[in-house]
């Protein structure tokens, strides 16, 4: 099976980016280096060919009421021009998916969802979308998507392409390449900046104008490290449907009095306490843990690495992993079996990395 | 920074792994990963030596070395034991990257099977191997 190409792909290519199948899509990995693309969005401003991700439109007198049902969070809360981080659950609790919602209008919504769930998703929508008013349309071959962050992201951005940006958590109805497009402040990286949804046949003139301004070509390699230190979840790594949102540390974005499916496994999970929880560590000396890394603590089975990898900014091992409730606490000593080596880590808190002030 | 240009020197001995040997009179040996290695692992961020005094079997994984994103193992081209390692690159694992015939040295052996040389590539047989893989 070949996989999809995104409408930056000569881009990639021309700029000697190394290219690694992700979710069925061929996508750049890195171009120079991960650590010199982790710095550039830490320190000036990077930037991200998300193409791969999807887009869902909403659209309906009952969207706000078929999102409410569908979505973890509060729904309610989002004005127009607004952003929201839910969940979507099974009836069990388990995350489906971890996505952004975006509100276009009164009875309009674009959803953006990981690639790797979104044919997925695009089916459990629709399944629950036939009891609403609501139209579910499948909009990801409208969109490409640039992520473009870091502290000078937003000047750069406003500065090149001339147009005014949303504020934090908010979204912005823009012509970008002369075509409408959105910008929204949302991000993956722990750093400010911006997301572009524009249209894929001005993909590559404004990438090729982004780059002239300044900001540094970065791959899915550095996207990992950067979401890592701010202790982000991935989705297939951190976040899957055998885990509910309160264990995943996302019951910050349930709201189950609104009656979303799998609200009731997510409440009781919420009163009972869950078993495990997922928390972040730090490697104390050498060694970098990997998924699927088991934890120890007193030589006894404590949970397992669910993302692992070299931190840049920190430069030592870092990882999030699932560990029994009791030792999901900031300080805990554990240690991470690293292909036979026992390497001694601490639970850390959220975020790992946290920007000098 | 990493070494742009690939380059295999003619002073080596290559195994089909990517891991090179420089032999050093009769039956010693310095041992690294090549400029291909380095280059399809990407920077190197953590190298586990083994200890002085540890013994390594040809075509056997003596070391590992990471970068952010990978873990490789290191091939012994040759048996012998470790007689030295390189601690520098414990410090600096960058230098894997800059300079892998260099300061980018792993380890130091006494070989035991000098004979074992034979078998290894030279420059051009390793970059045949290289274009036709």
């Amino acid at each position: 099976v070949s996989e999809r190409r995104t409408p930056l792909y000569e881009r990639h290519l021309a700029l000697g980016a190394k290219l690694v199948p992700f979710a069925g899509w061929e996508m750049p990995v890195l171009y120079e280096g991960i650590r010199e693309e982790h710095s550039a969005v830490r320190t000036h401003a990077g930037m991200f060919d998300v193409s791969h991700m999807g887009e869902v439109e909403i659209e309906g007198p009952e969207a706000l009421a078929f999102l409410q049902r569908v979505l973890s969070n509060d729904v309610t809360a989002v004005e127009i021009g607004g952003a929201q981080y839910s969940c979507l659950c099974n009836e069990e609790g388990g995350v489906l998916d971890d996505l952004f919602a975006y509100r276009l209008g009164s009875d309009r919504y674009l959803i953006v969802t990981n690639a790797a769930n979104h044919a997925a998703d695009l089916d459990w929508l629709g399944r629950w979308s036939r009891d609403f008013d609501v139209l579910v349309r499948d909009v990801a071959d409208r969109y490409a998507m640039l992520a473009v962050q870091g502290p000078h992201a937003r000047r750069i951005v406003a500065g090149t392409l001339g147009i005014e940006l949303p504020a934090r958590m908010r979204l912005a109805t823009v012509r970008i390449g002369g075509r409408p497009a959105f910008a929204c402040g949302t991000g993956y990286t722990g750093e400010d900046g911006v997301e572009l949804l524009i249209d894929p046949e001005v993909a590559a003139p404004i990438w090729v104008e982004l780059l002239d301004a300044g900001v540094v070509p970065s791959g899915l390699g550095a996207r990992d490290t950067l979401r890592l230190e701010v202790c982000f979840p991935l989705h297939g790594n951190d976040l899957s449907p055998d885990r509910n949102p309160i264990e995943a540390g996302l019951g910050w974005c349930c709201a189950e009095e609104t009656g979303f499916v799998g609200a009731e496994a997510v409440a009781r999970a919420r009163a009972e306490g869950t078993a495990e929880k997922l928390a972040p560590f730090r490697i104390e000396g050498a060694g970098i843990p990997r998924q699927g890394n088991p934890v120890l603590a007193n030589s006894e089975p404590a949970g397992i690495v669910t993302s692992g990898s070299f931190s840049p900014s920190l430069e030592v091992g870092i990882g999030m992993a699932y560990l029994r409730a009791d030792l999901a606490e900031s300080g805990t000593e554990i240690e991470i079996d690293v292909r036979g080596k026992r390497r001694a880590a601490r639970v850390g808190s959220k975020p790992l990395y946290e920007k000098e002030r | 920074m990493t070494l742009a240009e690939a380059t295999y020197p003619e002073d080596l001995l290559y195994h089909p792994e990517h891991d090179w040997a420089r032999l050093e009179g009769d039956d010693q040996a310095v041992f690294g990963i090549t400029w291909y290695a380095q280059d399809s692992l990407g920077e190197v961020v953590f190298y586990d030596p083994p200890e002085v005094g540890a013994t390594v079997d040809k075509d056997s994984s003596y070391a590992e070395i990471e970068s952010v994103k990978a873990v490789s193992d290191v091939i012994a081209p040759m048996s012998g034991e470790v007689v030295e390692v390189n601690d520098a690159l414990v410090d600096n694992p960058e230098k894997a990257n800059e300079d892998p015939y260099g300061d980018g040295w792993l380890i130091k052996v006494r070989l035991t099977q000098p004979s074992e040389a034979e078998a290894l590539h030279d420059a051009a047989e390793y970059r045949k191997l290289l274009e036709n893989s």
